[in-house]
């Protein structure tokens, strides 16, 4: 997979005070840093080692990443909504890139 | 003394309970339905001539936590492969300036049911043809680009995606056209061929041994509708002629080449056995 793509899932309507699941998912390949290649030489590491989720600005969910995490790393967690607003979802990989994604939700 | 007898009675059938209770190995009874909305054919009857009464899924062998994977499509890792499949199917590549779409317009409706019906004889060929070399064929006559090499990155994307189109659909191969037959039993022969320096056959895992570990394997009964399969193990797609060497070299057998006539025969025989099965493509396995 050449450029990691997200992906998200949260409910698009729920009701206020309700606890919600979100479901994200990178297409990543997460390599280690311990494997050698052919020629004995290491494969240097590129990992996703940070993802963050936020809720208008608010933190969420986030978690440092490590390279024992398989590729493409998949997170669920549970949270809150009192509002309507956006999820915003960010994952750094090791090269500095920054991948995001956001998803709405109708709180009524 | 007499007092004691009912303990030990006791004790004895508690022990006896232990030994002939649900061995853990079995396939589970469990139903597969993929997003809670479309219901999978995991057991159904076993084809005439089939050495099982019913051809079980290799879904219903693995843990409790895979087979949760599967279940759910965002879930499902093999779905990335899916996507990077339907982004290729849209490319332009080659001389002819085609993209697969080009001619066979939306995948969702032209290729519906079509990978459930593979490996297919091909006239041209005089050999059955699945999938992959289908596409090669179809690459180098109308896109005027190379073929894939086995087991390139989009080569498995691509085939993902096609077979995916057919999710749900009940695997079914034509025997009756051309020399599917003979192929069918040059298949067979080959099933129950011994080989390597563990001297086994795919029989003897998959057709004596299913629901039993090897190590800490638990065996199905090696059907091959979810192909190509997410594997936890590589952490990437499998595609069949890759698993069929793998478990050949795990027999210390030197394995055929890929889309050779053993392997092509091998597909052909395999994919009757698990006739009627849905195809779960991407599947989920260990």
């Amino acid at each position: 997979m050449a450029t990691p793509k997200p992906r998200v899932k949260v409910p698009k309507t729920a009701s206020a005070g309700e606890i919600v699941t979100v479901k994200t998912l990178i297409s990543h390949e997460m390599e280690s840093g311990q494997r050698k290649d052919q020629n004995g030489n290491a494969i240097p590491r590129k990992i996703i080692n940070k993802f963050t989720c936020t809720f208008e600005g608010e933190p969420v969910f986030s978690c440092d990443i490590d390279p024992a995490i398989a590729a493409n790393p998949y997170f669920e967690f549970a949270a809150k909504v009192e509002k309507s607003g956006t999820f915003a979802f960010e994952w750094v990989d090791d090269d500095g890139s920054v991948y995001t994604a956001d998803a709405k939700i109708e709180v009524n | 003394m007499n007092k004691k007898k009912p303990v030990l009675a006791a004790a004895i059938g508690l022990m006896a309970a232990m030994a002939i209770g649900p061995a853990q190995s079995d396939p589970v009874d469990d139903k597969l339905v993929i997003d809670g909305e479309l219901e999978m054919v995991t057991r159904t009857k076993a084809p005439e001539g089939s050495p099982f009464e019913e051809v079980l899924s290799g879904w219903l062998y693995r843990t409790e936590e895979t087979r949760a994977l599967e279940a759910d499509s965002f879930q499902n890792p093999g779905m990335l492969y899916v996507e990077r499949g339907e982004e290729i199917w849209n490319e332009v590549d080659g001389a002819a300036g085609k993209s697969c779409a080009s001619c066979h317009g939306e995948a969702a409706s032209s290729m519906k049911g079509v990978g459930a019906h593979y490996p297919k004889w091909n006239a041209a060929a005089g050999k059955p043809y699945n999938l992959e070399l289908k596409i090669n064929d179809c690459r180098t006559a109308n896109m005027e680009a190379e073929p894939y090499k086995f087991d390139a990155a989009d080569q498995k994307a691509l085939v993902t995606y096609i077979k995916h189109q057919s999710i749900g659909m009940p695997m079914e191969i034509d025997l009756s056209a051309g020399d599917m037959q003979s192929w069918w039993e040059r298949g067979k022969e080959r099933y129950y061929l011994r080989m390597g320096q563990l001297n086994l056959a795919c029989a003897t895992c998959h057709e004596n041994y299913n629901g039993h570990y090897i190590r800490a394997d638990h065996l199905s009964q090696g059907n091959v509708n979810g192909f190509p399969t997410y594997r936890l193990k590589q952490a990437n797609m499998v595609s069949l002629h890759n698993r069929f060497r793998g478990c050949i070299r795990d027999t210390r057998a030197t394995p055929p080449k890929a889309f050779s006539d053993d392997l092509m025969a091998l597909e052909v025989y395999v994919t009757w056995r698990g006739g009627g099965l849905s195809i779960e493509t991407p599947a989920v396995r260990q």
